[in-house]
């Protein structure tokens, strides 16, 4: 199971690029297709609110990766 | 603790916690109406995803809400940090009740509206992590998830407050019921936002007579209180591993498995569906009402059984049933392929003259009925000039659907089973989030997952789920699928990543 964790680090990790590469691609679509402030504000607010959330998920994957969730802490003498 | 004082201590917790949410979604629940008074008459739907953006604006600054009220609940103490977050919620919830609108200030009033927006987002940031905190630091050990899940009812009932309320103003401004409607959109509307000042006023007086967190008290005594909780919260690896966790492995499947169930079911029944105003909110009321007991009956089973599988198999049927139950919501409105009772339709015309000019405004109500019990209401509003050959460009045209019993009551168990799923969802997550950090920074560390997963996740969900729809046309239901790759994902981690092992010891 702890190998299951970790190799499935390298699959959260890989999601971030491809979350983030989705994400600016629709935008600039849907800003492309209607260049009007509303479009641009919804946007620029979806990318800016969901990269620092995708790093997030990358960082799990690197902690996945690394054995950090092999055994979760009991106390938090163990933090 | 004796019953009777921990029954004190969640009234105290949840009253207040119920009128933040209540001053929260009724600004949701009225987007439409706002969208007309705030933003400028343009395109309807521009307006509408305007004002879902100041709405989902209160969403995204909860995690910043987590925080400020997060940092400062593990720093000086539960109880005034949201008494604090109470103040804040219900002085801009009043606010927003007294706001002139766009055609009064002008630009003023739709920036004073998302100003008062964020503040509402900051203190419902600062609420739930404290209130959740309270009642699990006072609770026993083997009953944490039965007494947290109390707190994890009042979102829901917030939602059935806001909704209820909202209804009878409506109804009771005139005797004449559309008439009543139309003041209620004229000016109306105001009167769910003022009355929340005393609502609010009840809470405080309520926690004024609370006692601080037996467990930070202890701590605050022995002189063990974190100096910096945002540090030790996050930059610490030992502690963001177990955040992040929270948030990937629980929260944000959870997040949007509450907003789908209960938010874009009520907008999807209104505008895809197109069914009446009054009964899609009636719809998400009674399915409210049916099931919002069992929060605490998962709660309570959590207890048990641990907490993961509840919330995991909560989020594996609504993965694999949404797109079912909602193409039966939207097969039972659907009036295309259904055998129209021509001889009974009915077209009303109705002439208002304007002033002197000469020219009238002009609405036809056409009534189509269905053999399998709908009626179509299309209301065509526009204008009748003196002068010949003018006509109006774009009329106004508002369709809606009302249902028989039979299919509003189908309509209602539809509902009812997603949110059935909600409480699997979110009747065992507060004492989980608790049960994963230590004392010191408790407040801060389980905020900050939780209103990620339900802020920005779980409440841009009606917004993301309308916004796939204009995006990829073909399909009405592609909106369900933000939800279910979110949850799928979620599950995946948390059955991976997450110990089924409850803590009993929060005392650390």
């Amino acid at each position: 199971m702890n190998t299951l964790k970790r190799f499935a680090g390298i699959v959260w990790i890989l999601m971030g690029p491809a979350a983030i590469f989705y994400l600016i691609k629709t935008a600039s679509e849907e800003i492309t297709k209607k260049p009007v402030l509303d479009t641009k504000i919804q946007w620029i607010v979806f990318v800016v609110i969901f990269i620092p959330v995708v790093i997030g998920l990358m960082i799990f994957g690197w902690y996945a990766l690394k054995g950090e969730y092999d055994r979760l802490p009991e106390s938090s003498k163990e933090l | 603790m004796k019953p009777t004082s921990i029954r004190s201590v969640i009234l105290a917790s949840s009253v207040g916690t119920l009128i933040e949410w209540y001053d929260f979604y009724i600004f949701g629940s009225l987007a439409t109406v706002i969208a007309s008074q705030f933003f400028p008459k343009t395109n309807p739907t521009a307006a509408l995803l305007s004002t879902l953006a100041t709405f989902a604006a209160g969403f995204i600054v909860r995690p910043f809400g987590a925080l400020v009220f997060g940092r400062l609940g593990d720093l000086i103490g539960r109880k005034y940090t949201f008494m604090l977050t109470l103040i804040i919620m219900g002085g801009s919830t009043f606010a927003i009740g007294l706001i002139p609108s766009y055609e009064s200030i002008g630009v003023f009033a739709p920036i004073l509206i998302l100003v008062l927006r964020l503040l509402q987002g900051l203190a419902l940031g600062g609420e739930y992590g404290g209130a959740a905190t309270y009642v699990a630091e006072h609770a026993p050990a083997d009953r944490r998830g039965y007494f947290t899940s109390w707190i994890q009812t009042t979102a829901t009932l917030g939602l059935l407050l806001s909704l209820g309320i909202i209804l009878i103003t409506r109804h009771s401004l005139d005797k004449d019921l559309s008439t009543s409607i139309s003041k209620f959109n004229d000016w109306g509307w105001r009167i769910p936002f003022l009355i929340s000042i005393i609502l609010v006023a009840v809470s405080i007086y309520i926690r004024l007579r609370m006692k601080e967190s037996p467990l930070f008290s202890k701590l605050k005594t022995e002189g063990k209180t974190s100096v910096n909780p945002l540090k030790e919260s996050f930059a610490h690896k030992g502690n963001l591993k177990m955040v992040l966790l929270a948030l990937f492995g629980a929260t944000m499947g959870q997040g949007v498995v509450w907003y789908t169930g209960q938010f874009y079911a009520q907008s999807f029944i209104e505008n895809v569906c197109k069914i009446d105003f009054e009964q899609s909110r009636t719809i998400l009321i009674w399915a409210i009402v049916f099931a919002t007991p069992l929060f605490v009956v998962f709660g309570k089973w959590s207890d048990k059984v641990g907490r993961k599988w509840i919330m995991l198999v909560g989020m594996l049927l609504a993965i694999f049933t949404y797109r079912p139950l909602f193409h039966q919501l939207f097969s039972i409105s659907d009036t295309t392929n259904k055998k129209e009772q021509v001889t009974r339709n009915e077209i009303n015309t109705k002439l208002i003259p304007i002033g002197n000019t000469g020219n009238s405004v002009r609405k036809v109500t056409s009534t189509r009925y269905f053999k399998e019990g709908i009626r179509l209401i299309e209301i065509k509003t526009d204008t009748l000039y003196a002068e010949a050959g003018k006509v109006t460009l774009k009329p106004d045209i508002k369709t809606s659907k009302l249902l028989n019993d039979e299919n509003y009551r189908m309509m209602i168990i539809i509902v009812f089973i997603m949110i059935i799923y909600v409480t699997m969802v979110y009747g065992p997550i507060a004492a989980f989030l608790v049960e994963l950090f230590p004392t010191k920074i408790r407040y801060t560390s389980m905020s900050l997952p939780y209103h990620i997963g339900n802020g920005v996740f779980g409440g841009l969900t009606p917004f993301i789920a309308t916004l796939l729809t204009t995006i990829y046309t073909g399909d009405k239901l592609v909106g369900l699928y933000y939800p279910i790759i979110i949850a799928g994902v979620c599950l995946f981690i948390g059955a991976l990543y997450i110990t089924n092992k409850v803590n009993r010891n929060i005392n650390d």
